[in-house]
């Protein structure tokens, strides 16, 4: 299930997940069940392309364009981070 | 409360080091219709009468949303005793809180869950006392509540909440942690809270009925591990282990006054669900003082933050910032001291003893529970 991360993929984020803005601490946070995980601009630039619709080729390909940075690499390095909320269940694929 | 008044308690917190916190477990009412043997509810229940009310909750909501708190535990006692539950949900959503609510489901009818839904419920953890109702009415000391407990969950597969499934499980019912994980997956729970008994409050009382043997507590380690290799992806599993068994003691909260704080029906701010039974301590109310200045200025609070409070062989030790020296309230009960190594670890000189009285313990056939009363009106 948690390999199940492909191009084709439709990355959701599910219910009982949320982003939030912590403005205490001044950074983002993904709040989920037990677990409030902090991210940094890069984990929050790639939670804010998911809106349940596009795919994970897609959502990648507008990052690298966004920031001027190799597809290859930031398929990769987005790919890592979304594996790990899989498998956790903060992240759900479609 | 004014904006202003905050930061400045967190400007003088951070200048002495003291994060802000990131939970906070609202204890809404010691009333339970279960009698749970282990509750962690202290022995002195809060009277029905010295509850907080709507207002006051709502308020400490707010406070605590401004002090840092990301995430808010909903839980008693049986939260749904509270009849204004559902206004008291929408009241922490509202303030920006992560609201997670913590029930034996008793209580909760399709149309009180299809409120919460509306009223922006994030979470729910749904206590198991057994996994057939034979164990699980026993243990609750609730006849019935199995299967209605079992419906409330139906309820809440059906409305979508996102679920954590909470095993406490202990000598009587170790057998069915099996079981229990199946039950969650049955239940669409994300989560399972694997916890074996932690001696607080009631469960103090009954460690003769419930204190797990090594065999059962090596085992559930491995059915936990083999299910978190299995269930990757599918089933989160948190496990409690049985420290009594264990060579080194639990880790006290990530750190006493660094992470999360207790707010008690009546009111008075805890560091852990225990911290009363250090009577030494003396605890501030959100009656009279802000949460901000509980937290950051509170005696109880800042009693065992840091490390100068500790003694050897704590004091030299390299563990000392992974467990903190273990856990007050049981260095309390078990050594008598609550600055005390947790007698749980074996550098500390009752460790020996502690074992053979565990073992012991775990094998006394004739112990018999003892259930929790319910607090006065
Ligand atoms: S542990 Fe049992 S008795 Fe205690 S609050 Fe929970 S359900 Fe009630
Ligand atoms: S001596 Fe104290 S700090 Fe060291 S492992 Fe034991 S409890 Fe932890």
């Amino acid at each position: 299930m948690t390999d199940g991360l492909s191009p084709n993929s439709i990355p959701v984020i599910p219910r009982g997940v949320r982003l939030h803005w912590d403005h205490v601490r001044e950074k983002w946070v993904l709040l989920a069940p037990e677990r409030a995980v902090a991210l940094d601009p890069i984990g929050h630039a790639i939670m804010t392309e998911i809106d349940g619709a596009r795919s994970f080729g897609t959502i990648t390909t507008a990052l690298a364009d966004k920031y001027g940075a190799p597809h290859e690499q930031v398929a990769a390095d987005a790919g890592e981070f979304l594996r790990g909320l899989m498998n956790r269940r903060i992240l759900e694929v479609a | 409360m004014d904006g202003a008044e905050v930061r400045d308690w967190r400007a003088e917190g951070k200048a002495n080091g003291i994060p802000a916190p990131i939970a906070m477990l609202a204890e809404l009412t010691h009333r339970c219709p279960l009698s749970c043997p282990y509750c962690s509810n202290p022995v002195e229940l809060a009277q029905k009468s010295l509850e907080l009310d709507t207002s006051d909750w709502v308020r400490v909501f707010q406070q605590a949303a401004e002090l840092g708190v990301l995430q808010l535990h909903l839980s008693g006692g049986e939260p749904a005793a509270r009849r204004d539950l559902v206004d008291l949900v929408k009241a922490a959503r509202d303030a920006g809180l992560y609201t997670n609510l913590i029930t034996s489901g008793i209580g909760l009818t399709e149309r009180r869950l299809q409120e919460l839904d509306a009223a922006g419920l994030d979470h729910i953890q749904l206590s198991l006392q057994g996994t057939d109702a034979n164990m699980a009415d026993r243990i609750g000391g609730y006849k019935g509540g199995f299967q209605r407990k079992m419906q409330v969950a139906e309820w809440i597969k059906d409305i979508g909440f996102p679920l954590t499934l909470n095993a406490v499980v202990h000598r009587q019912n170790l057998h069915q942690l099996p079981r229990a994980i199946e039950m969650a997956l049955e239940m669409n729970a994300r989560r399972i809270e694997v916890a074996i008994v932690q001696f607080h409050g009631w469960a103090m009382s009954n460690r003769d009925a419930l204190m797990p043997t090594k065999e059962q507590a090596q085992e559930a380690s491995r059915v936990v591990a083999e299910a978190r290799d299995r269930l990757k992806g599918q089933l989160v599993l948190d496990y409690v282990p049985a420290d009594y068994h264990a060579d080194y003691p639990k880790r006290c909260m990530g750190g006493w006054g660094t992470t999360g704080l207790n707010v008690a029906p009546d009111g008075e701010v805890l560091p852990c669900h225990a911290a009363q039974t250090i009577k030494s301590l003396r605890f501030d109310n959100v009656r009279t003082k802000s949460l901000s200045e509980i937290w950051y200025r509170g005696s109880a609070f800042n009693a065992y933050r840091g490390d100068d409070w500790m003694q050897e062989p704590c004091r030299s030790c390299d563990r000392k910032k992974l467990d903190f020296g273990g856990c007050r309230c049981q260095a309390m009960a078990l050594a008598g001291d609550p600055n005390a190594t947790d007698p749980v670890c074996v550098k500390s000189p009752l460790h020996a003893e502690l074992q053979m009285h565990t073992a012991l313990l775990s094998r006394d056939k004739t112990a018999e529970l003892t259930f929790r009363k319910q607090p006065s009106a």
